[in-house]
């Protein structure tokens, strides 16, 4: 029996409360506990970004992060970017760019995009790839994807 | 064993006196602790501490001519930050060189080190700008501080002289005199989320074609990370004519102890010491 946690925390601008085994990632917190599964379980060790959060204003894999450091912080998914201004065009960009293939890294991808562009306005289109370096797509859609990204940050696909 | 009791103190002597309970885990920014914890490769103990709100760990100040940076900063704020740009800049290269945007804006500093990996991205340049470690410990009452020069703080792959009491607080780097240069070369098959086949450090104060307190450090090739004692002594002071560069890439070759793994042959190891301390100096001696 693991030792238990309830903890208090921002979810995508709501005060929200889990109870947590102290082990549990923050991203099995997000899907199975708080029960919000946009954001995505692939490789569990920080490598494909397909389960990116933004914490506190910084994007992270949610799959590293313990679910009991949520505790007093920010956190925003690919759920909370529905009414964001800039998530939904990255949203509409994607569409429009055909940036979406299986769709399994998209909401990775576009939260990531978003905490990147948040900080690099008018990122050029080497800029965003390095932005999403940390993003794996397994499809390898890329040049779609840094295309839709690019439309965003004003520049010509 | 399960984890029995969590804590995430607020001060740190109150972490040093979870911690100086013993058997415990420390947390700082979890990117290692948490896959190698889910893998089986580390088994929590008895009690988890989470550092993130000890103050006293976080910031990066200059005092004087030491800048202290705070064991619990990311590697995103190293990367960017103004005092790290304009006096450490090899520092902040390496930084730029780790993983992801996503890992760099959870990693620790501290815990690079405190993992002790011989491929850990900010060793290299940390041991050339004579970077000294800061332990804490809460023995008898009262915090007590002791300074470690990162040369000696490494003592095998993942194993380091700080005690189980001892929590690393911070790291102490000496602003360097003015003529400083410092490179840094990583090599992986990819830019990003990469762990380095090789990694130098190369720092000094140049004057005309010499380097003078010349620093040299490799990552990956050997048990820890390491300085280059007889390449440094090869390079001190030495003109830097292609024919001295040859003979001190040669030193750093014969120096270098690197084992076969899946990233890479011992001898493509060694190979790779020799062509890039090469082309490093020479870069460093047409700059």
């Amino acid at each position: 029996m693991s030792l238990k946690r309830e903890i208090s925390f921002v979810l995508n601008g709501v005060r929200t409360r889990a109870t947590v085994p102290v082990e549990m990632s923050a991203l099995a917190m997000l899907r199975e506990v708080v029960g919000l599964t946009g954001t995505k379980y692939a490789c569990g060790e920080g490598e494909c970004g397909a389960c990116t959060v933004i914490v506190d204003g910084k994007s992270v894999c949610s799959c590293l992060m313990f679910a009991v450091d949520c505790e007093d912080r920010e956190l925003t998914t690919i759920e909370g970017l529905v009414r964001d201004p800039l998530g939904e065009k990255l949203e509409q960009a994607f569409v429009e760019c055909g940036a979406v293939q299986c769709g399994f890294c998209t909401p990775g991808m576009i939260v990531q995009a978003k905490n990147w562009l948040e900080a690099h306005p008018h990122a050029s289109r080497a800029e965003i790839e390095r932005g999403i370096e940390g993003n794996l797509c397994r499809c390898t859609g890329y040049v779609k994807i840094v295309d839709a990204i690019a439309a965003v940050a004003g520049r010509e696909p | 064993m399960a984890v029995e009791e969590y804590w995430a103190p607020t001060a740190l002597p109150a972490a040093l006196e979870h911690l100086s309970a013993g058997e415990v885990t420390i947390l700082a920014g979890g990117t290692d602790l948490m896959p190698q914890s889910h893998a089986g490769r580390v088994t929590l103990k008895r009690g988890l501490l989470n550092l993130r709100r000890v103050p006293e760990l976080h910031g990066i100040e200059r005092d004087g001519a030491v800048v202290r940076v705070g064991a619990l900063c990311t590697i995103g704020e190293l990367m960017v930050d103004p005092l790290v740009r304009a006096h450490f800049g090899l520092l902040a290269e390496a930084c730029d060189h780790f993983a992801s945007d996503q890992l760099r804006n959870a990693a620790t500093v501290g815990g690079n080190v405190c993992n002790a990996s011989p491929a850990g991205d900010t060793l290299p340049p940390l041991l050339v700008l004579d970077a000294e470690a800061e332990l804490a410990s809460k023995p008898n009452g009262s915090v007590e501080t002791r300074r470690v020069p990162l040369a000696e703080f490494f003592v095998g792959p993942g194993r380091t002289v700080r005690a189980p009491g001892e929590l690393l607080t911070a790291l102490w780097l000496p602003v360097p005199p003015a003529g400083f240069v410092g490179r840094f070369f990583k090599f992986g098959t990819r830019p990003a989320l990469d762990i380095a086949a090789i990694a130098i450090a190369i720092g000094g104060v140049r004057a005309g074609r010499t380097l003078t307190a010349a620093r040299v450090a490799y990552g990956a090739v050997a048990p820890v990370p390491m300085r280059a004692r007889a390449t440094e002594r090869a390079l001190e002071g030495t003109p830097l004519d292609a024919a001295a560069i040859a003979r001190i890439a040669g030193v750093a070759r014969d120096e270098v102890r690197p084992i076969d793994d899946v990233r890479a042959s011992a001898w493509y190891r060694r190979e790779l010491v020799f062509n890039m301390t090469k082309r490093m100096l020479d870069d460093v001696a047409q700059a």
